[in-house]
């Protein structure tokens, strides 16, 4: 109710406010904001990433006062992400210009004509030198609607304590795990097996890895075909005959990382941020902790890894496209890239960064501990590079929220699965779903 | 107090075979109704509508994601949801959780009641105690209740519950709903009987003492016929709000092993799913089914229902 400072603070800020204004000042991003005041703002709404207010200020340096990017954080979980954005975007914010998306939504954010497709010298640049995985989650009906900003693909981890060698396939896998359990070892396969998405991107990277399908290559019909039924007799196998942990129907990725951090695994399918969790807190075993590619499946060769990730994509809603996509373009250059794969442990999605071996500040040394480069974070680059190029994308289709909702409740708990009949429910249950009949759990 | 709780649900008795108004009461009506139409159209805008608009979605395909798909699709969305297994799981959940917790904050809170009403001293003090549970937000007690059965951080789950995880399995997790329902919303249930514990006079229960009625003997003889109006509004009340349970359920488990109400599913179908015509004949389906339970509470316990003539007081 307090009127005169509230008017002062909206209108000119008088002297004295503007001087406290500089004192504070203390990062580029803020200095470049009081160039611009009342200019233009390109709002970012995008995930929590600690060190993306950084690549922000960089950016709005490279602006020039010409707009401020600001950097909106969504909800941690990817589920209130996509419902804020999804509320907002639905009643047709214009508050909104560029959006962080989960690899999954872009179909949907582009069916619903809420994200810009990516033409002319835009998608050049956007497309330049980007790995075709996640190119391809960034597409949708032939057209790009967003540019991929990072990736993520799982790896095969394993101690080369208890086993030498890494298996190749799920059958050598689960053989090595039996011949370990005998010997009264290790041996417990540890995965993603809670009722959530984490459980869906197992079932599918197994799908892809043996040959199968489970959506059209449109997605616009359900296929299911042998190598999706070979999936769940794997998935099957593998949690009933005592190789997975006693509490696998509760574990996502970070019990899984803790469950063999804590040495009661010998296998662990996980993304790669397990390899920096071991080094910073067992350290001491560093140098037995080693991967593979994900395992195969027969006779199909190595194995494909799901991709996760976030792409960048422009509101239709957006006041000011030109400099949204001008915006997108710097916050996912190479550059940046770089700089969030070394910070917040993001793989990059241009395949020039995964080769770059200039460290962080490249006028200095590289060094582990206070100017990475990428050989030194990543020392399984070669590994996520080669299974990136053959990577499983997620079956592509608007639906995926509906999708993934009905598979991983169908699919819970794994043990419970009947190869035949639960693709028999799969098939009817995802094509209710495409066609949005179905009913959500 | 005691009135406006028991006058509450009092429908305006329907007219029958008046005699004709003189030409004054005519005048008078017509200035009632002017004077109610305000606050009439105001009801109608903001509840009227909305529920007018539900029934309209609910008979479209209309999913967000696909706009260019919409059209009227009659009660197929009916058919999908009443046809679906999902669906039924959640409304037995619901009324699984309705029943049992409606029925002990019912035991529960006539214990309160009887505490409030005969306390000598600190009677404000009491009362006030009672009621805490009820003035702090679900959520904000709901995400209590989650870290108390968090094995490793919470002391509950630390207590009683050894290595397993309560809120990861389906039978634990009801119960811990139920608890926190109960733990909630019995002050409420509290507050709406000892109303009705006011309106039994004193004399009353001298004049069965004196004829050697026992404490029990005049609870059940003579407190609970006399308060039954009271009861049924309080048994009323919670009940409609217990089936339409969400935020307790949202952050303790979101909806996990079985454990989603039916408006935890709307939720998930209209918000989530963003499809308006599945999501809308669910919020359909619930307000039927409220509305069924408000007229079997009328209906059936109806002849004792607060505003009905002869049985209540008056």
């Amino acid at each position: 109710m307090a009127k005169p400072p509230t008017w002062s603070r909206r209108g000119r800020p008088p002297a004295r406010a503007a001087g406290l204004l500089g004192a504070t000042v203390v990062g580029a991003g803020l200095l470049t904001a009081c160039g611009t005041e009342g200019g233009m703002k390109i709002n970012v709404y995008y995930a929590p990433e600690d060190n993306f207010q950084t690549v922000v200020d960089n950016c709005n340096e490279d602006a020039n006062g010409r707009y401020e990017i600001v950097y909106n954080k969504l909800p941690r979980d990817a589920d209130g992400q996509r419902e804020q954005m999804v509320r907002r975007l639905a009643a047709g914010d214009d508050t909104m210009d560029v959006l962080g998306l989960d690899v999954t939504w872009v179909p949907e954010f582009a069916e619903a004509g809420w994200v810009e497709e990516w033409t002319g010298a835009n998608k050049a640049e956007a497309e330049r030198d980007v790995l075709p995985g996640p190119l391809e989650t960034a597409t949708w009906n032939g057209k790009l609607y967003a540019a991929p900003k990072n990736t993520n693909v799982q790896l095969l981890w394993y101690d080369e304590r208890i086993t030498p060698e890494p298996p190749r396939t799920w059958d050598q896998m689960m053989q090595m795990s039996r011949d370990l359990q005998e010997r009264g070892e290790p041996h417990e396969i540890l995965f993603t097996g809670a009722q959530y998405e984490g459980l869906v991107v197992v079932y599918n990277s197994i799908v892809e890895s043996a040959g199968g399908r489970i959506l059209s290559e449109d997605g616009q019909s359900v296929v299911m075909d042998e190598g999706a039924v070979r999936a769940l007799e794997i998935l099957k196998e593998v949690t009933t005959s005592g190789l997975t942990d006693p509490s696998l129907t509760n574990m996502e990725e970070d019990q899984v990382r803790l469950a063999m951090q804590e040495g009661r695994g010998a296998f662990e399918l996980n993304w790669p941020f397990v390899y920096a969790s071991y080094a910073s807190e067992k350290a001491d075993d560093l140098e037995h902790f080693k991967w593979a590619p994900y395992p195969g499946v027969g006779s199909n060769g190595d194995g494909r890894t799901t991709i996760g990730g976030y792409d960048l994509a422009v509101s239709s809603a957006s006041q000011h496209k030109p400099e949204a996509f001008e915006a997108a373009l710097c916050l996912r250059s190479a550059e940046h890239q770089k700089f969030s794969a070394l910070n917040d442990g993001v793989p990059p999605t241009i395949e020039s960064v995964y080769t770059d071996p200039r460290p962080l500040d490249p006028s200095k040394p590289a060094d582990p501990e206070n100017n990475p480069s990428m050989a030194t974070e990543y020392p399984m680059k070669d590994t996520i590079l080669e299974a990136l190029k053959n990577a499983a994308v997620r079956p592509l289709t608007p639906a995926y929220q509906n999708l993934s909702t009905v598979m991983s409740k169908v699919l819970s708990p794994p043990s419970d699965i009947d190869p035949q009949g639960t693709a028999e429910q799969l098939r009817e249950q995802l094509t209710d779903a495409l066609d949005s009949k179905g009913v959500i759990p | 107090m005691s009135h406006a709780v028991t006058e509450a649900p009092a429908k305006p008795v329907p007219a029958k075979g008046k005699p004709a108004l003189s030409e004054g009461k005519r005048a008078e009506r017509r200035l009632g109704l002017l004077l109610c139409a305000p606050a009439a159209i105001v009801m109608l805008a903001v509840t009227g509508y909305p529920i007018a608009y539900s029934i309209w979605l609910s008979l479209q395909r209309y999913d967000l994601r696909f706009p260019d798909e919409r059209q009227f699709v009659g009660f197929e969305n009916y058919v999908a949801v009443l046809s679906n297994s999902y669906w039924w799981t959640a409304f037995g959940t619901t009324m699984f959780i309705t029943v049992v917790s409606v029925a002990i904050e019912l035991v529960l809170g006539m214990a309160l009641a009887l505490i409030m009403h005969r306390t000598l001293v600190g009677r404000g003090l009491v009362r006030t105690v009672t009621l805490i549970p009820y003035g702090i937000v679900t959520v904000v007690a709901a995400f209590s209740w989650f870290y108390a059965w968090t094995p490793e951080t919470g002391y509950l789950a630390n207590a009683l519950a050894g290595e397993s995880a309560p809120l990861t399995e389906q039978w634990p997790s009801l119960w811990i709903i139920i608890l926190a329902e109960v733990w909630k919303t019995t002050p409420f249930m509290a507050l709406l009987l000892m109303a009705g514990l006011a309106l039994v006079p004193d004399d009353l229960l001298k004049a069965a003492s004196m004829d050697g009625a026992n404490a029990w003997q005049r609870f059940t003889k003579v407190m609970v016929p006399v308060m039954k109006p009271a009861i049924l509004v309080a048994l009323l009340f919670r009940t409609l709000d217990a089936f339409r349970v969400f935020d307790n359920i949202f952050v303790l488990t979101n909806g996990a092993n079985d454990t989603a109400s039916v408006s935890m599913q709307t939720y998930n179908n209209l918000i989530k799913g963003l499809n308006l015509g599945i999501g809308s004949a669910m919020a359909v389906l619930i307000f039927i089914t409220v509305a069924l339970i408000a007229f079997i509470f009328i209906k059936v316990f109806g002849t004792a229902a607060p505003g009905s003539d002869q049985g209540g007081k008056r």
